[in-house]
């Protein structure tokens, strides 16, 4: 396999996401080719985990569950970074995209996380005896897991739109300090999680495995993600339906202005 | 208008997935006295909480004492005040704490001897160092009265107030709403007994669904 | 009539700090008269201290060595009453609409509850704290202030997030599961950084770790009154 050809592949999601931002209707056209892309990318990124790339030194074929457990957990970020752009976004200028989007991006990323979290706890058992440890990043990934499915419930909890999306939008605003304030506060315990490996140091073909499976769950990514905002911008539609519906205004009789 | 007490323009409310206010555009000059009525959930409180500024717009312009509603919040809130369904008050405090308290909001200079003196001209100096949690409904309206007093508003906007008052309480509350149209007040009144507003009041909006039916 | 010298033309309303106050004063005179709860609320966390030993067997060697975990685990708990009450009396007859349109800055309400909440826990912990040593048998080795000064810098980070997450879950639906799952992840760093410093104090720090803990308390302090300053008055607001 060409060395080059996983991230030339990463320039489509990448290129739409960016695109995206400048012209808006490119999505309905883009998911598609996402759809397929991922559809394509997912089962070669199979073979090449599973097959393709050399066993690991000290674990043999253990370890490959990483080519599926590691881009998971990187969609599960990517899920909750985009939750606090679109939250933020919202706090700045009230609109209904970014209210859809943020729900999405925290349901897509809580079930990317959910899996990613269980491969690593499967992963676990034979590498490190126990199914859990304490370590930094599963940690702060088990705590924010909790939180955005609080974060889920508060939404489900709360019938008056305008307060659910001001309230998501703070949830959102504040959890962002999660990930990133139990990873260092956990960083000074022990921790037993596999030194974070740079490519330098890895084995070339595995780098390529990964980067691989890394975009073809990134397409998946935007697939999800952009399903379920079109789901959740059609209940907002139903919930919403402007006044104009209503009819125009009777006029008082009697009014003086 | 320079001297309107409030204009609305074309606004609408939504709670959920109801419109409690649709499309509404009335305005009311400075001075005036309107009684507002229709049956419930016509949208009489959800216009005065609009009034008061205890919620915003979901559509449209509403302009209150000349100040934006939405950009000039705290202006209004300084000069408005709302008699609502709730008492606003702190169980566990007495009556005198619970007025002081809102005093040291409003910046009255002695707060104490204000508060004082409003609880006197409601008629509760008697109970007023008791726990509001001891209260009936009727002495919890009479506070609220006296929350409003202290406010001295430039646009009194009252929700139901005879609801809960016996004739001794109905009495002060007629007494106050001559009160304040003397001091000029605009006053807002939303009621049921429709005779006895019209006796207070000089026109009169009525509701339904959230939209204006007639206006005399 | 009324005072004459009052009119709102001359009404002066009280800046950030003496609304506030104001705010601070209200819900501590209000705590007081309803001391009754306080009592509760300590013999909560003194009960939940006293389950952990014997959940965990009792064997002293092993209580003493995470004795600073038990201490605040009791104190979390408890926060999440405290947090819970303050405001439920906020709810009742829409108190906190009737600050609102009192023309109060929503920052006052946030400054003066999370510091109202701080006062609460900080009392709790200190109580508390004679209390551990003697059920765990701990030796203080840095010093009482220094135990004083954590479970204060300690509480008023679990006041700051827990005000602002409790002014949500309060409101909504199924509020008593709602907060514990909000606030508990957003609490762990607070966790670790004072138990981490509660320990070294009954154990003694010869690695010199306890400024880094105190470190990680304060940044967390920063962070936690600083979103919920800006977060507070858009929650409270826009119901």
């Amino acid at each position: 396999m060409p060395s080059w050809l996983a991230n030339a592949l990463l320039i489509l999601p990448a290129g739409l996401l960016i695109a995206i931002c400048f012209k808006r209707d490119l999505i309905e056209i883009g998911w598609k080719v996402m759809a397929v892309q991922a559809a394509i990318m997912l089962p070669v990124g199979a073979w090449l985990g599973l097959s393709w790339a050399p066993p690991e030194r000290e674990m043999g074929d253990v370890y490959r569950i990483i080519y599926a457990h590691v881009p998971q957990v990187w969609m599960a970020l990517l899920g909750v970074t985009l939750n606090f752009g679109c939250s933020v976004a919202y706090l700045m200028k009230k609109s209904w995209t970014a209210d859809a989007l943020a729900e999405a991006s925290a349901e897509v990323g809580l079930y990317f996380g959910i899996v990613g979290v269980t491969l690593g706890a499967i992963w676990g058992k034979p590498t490190w005896g126990v199914y859990w440890t304490w370590d930094p990043r599963l940690t702060s990934a088990a705590v924010m897991l909790i939180y955005y499915t609080g974060y889920l419930a508060m939404r489900r909890f709360t019938e008056n739109p305008d307060t659910r999306a001001t309230w998501s939008a703070a949830l959102g605003t504040f959890g962002i300090v999660i990930p990133v304030t139990v990873y260092f506060s956990v960083v000074w315990m022990k921790s037993l999680h596999q030194v974070q490996s740079t490519p330098k140091t890895v084995d070339p073909q595995m780098v390529f495995a990964l980067r691989w499976a890394a975009c073809a769950f990134l397409c998946l990514l935007i697939v999800f993600v952009y399903q379920r905002y079109k789901v959740a911008r059609a209940a907002l539609a139903r919930e919403v339906a402007p006044p104009e519906a209503l009819g125009p205004a009777p006029v008082p009789k009697g009014l003086t202005t | 208008m320079a001297d309107a007490a409030f204009q609305i323009a074309d606004v609408s409310k939504r709670y959920g997935p109801r419109w409690a206010l649709a499309r509404l555009t009335y305005t009311l000059e400075r001075g005036r006295s309107l009684l507002l009525t229709g049956h419930n959930g016509s949208g009489k409180s959800t216009l005065l909480k609009l009034l008061g500024t205890a919620t915003s717009p979901t559509f449209g312009k509403l302009t209150i004492l000349g100040f934006d509603a939405v950009a000039q919040r705290e202006e209004i809130r300084r000069r408005v005040a709302l008699l609502s369904h709730a008492s606003y008050l702190y169980e566990d405090l007495t009556a005198e704490q619970n007025i002081v308290l809102l005093g040291r909001l409003l910046g009255v200079p002695d707060p104490v001897a204000a508060a004082k003196a409003v609880i006197d001209r409601v008629g509760m100096t008697k109970r007023a160092d008791h726990a509001v949690r001891t209260f009936s409904a009727g002495m919890r309206k009479r506070v609220a009265i006296a929350r409003l007093l202290l406010k001295k508003p430039d646009l009194a906007l009252l929700d139901e107030p005879f609801g809960e008052l016996d004739p001794e309480g109905i009495a002060v509350m007629e007494q106050f709403i001559h009160e304040l149209k003397g001091a000029g007040t605009t006053v807002v009144l939303a009621t049921h007994l429709i005779e006895q507003g019209q006796t207070l009041t000089d026109t009169r909006l009525h509701l339904a669904e959230g939209r204006t039916l007639e206006a005399a | 009539m009324t005072l004459l010298a009052d009119s709102p033309a001359t009404r002066r309303p009280p800046g950030l700090l003496a609304a506030t106050l104001v705010v601070l004063r209200k819900d501590l005179l209000i705590e007081w008269r309803t001391r009754a709860r306080l009592n509760a609320l300590l013999f909560f966390a003194i009960s939940t201290l006293l389950l952990f030993s014997f959940a965990l067997g009792a064997k002293s060697a092993v209580l003493k060595a995470h004795a600073g975990g038990y201490f605040w685990l009791a104190i979390i708990f408890a926060s999440i009453l405290s947090l819970s009450e303050s405001f439920r009396i906020e709810g009742e007859n829409a108190a906190l609409e009737g600050l609102k349109l009192a023309a109060i800055d929503a920052r006052a309400v946030f400054i003066g509850k999370a510091l109202g909440n701080t006062v609460l826990l900080w009392g709790l912990g200190i109580i508390l704290a004679p209390l551990s040593i003697a059920v765990f048998d701990l030796n203080v080795m840095l010093g009482l202030w220094r135990l004083v000064g954590i479970i204060g810098i300690g509480s008023m980070a679990i006041s700051a997030a827990g005000t602002f997450y409790s002014a949500i879950a309060s409101n909504a639906r199924a509020r008593d599961v709602l907060l514990p799952i909000l606030l508990f992840p957003v609490l762990v760093p607070v966790i670790i950084s004072s138990v981490g410093a509660t320990s070294l104090i009954f154990e003694g720090d010869p690695m010199g770790q306890m400024s880094s803990w105190v470190g990680m308390l304060g940044v967390l302090n920063v962070i936690y009154w600083a979103l919920g300053l800006v977060l507070f008055p858009r929650i409270t607001e826009d119901i």
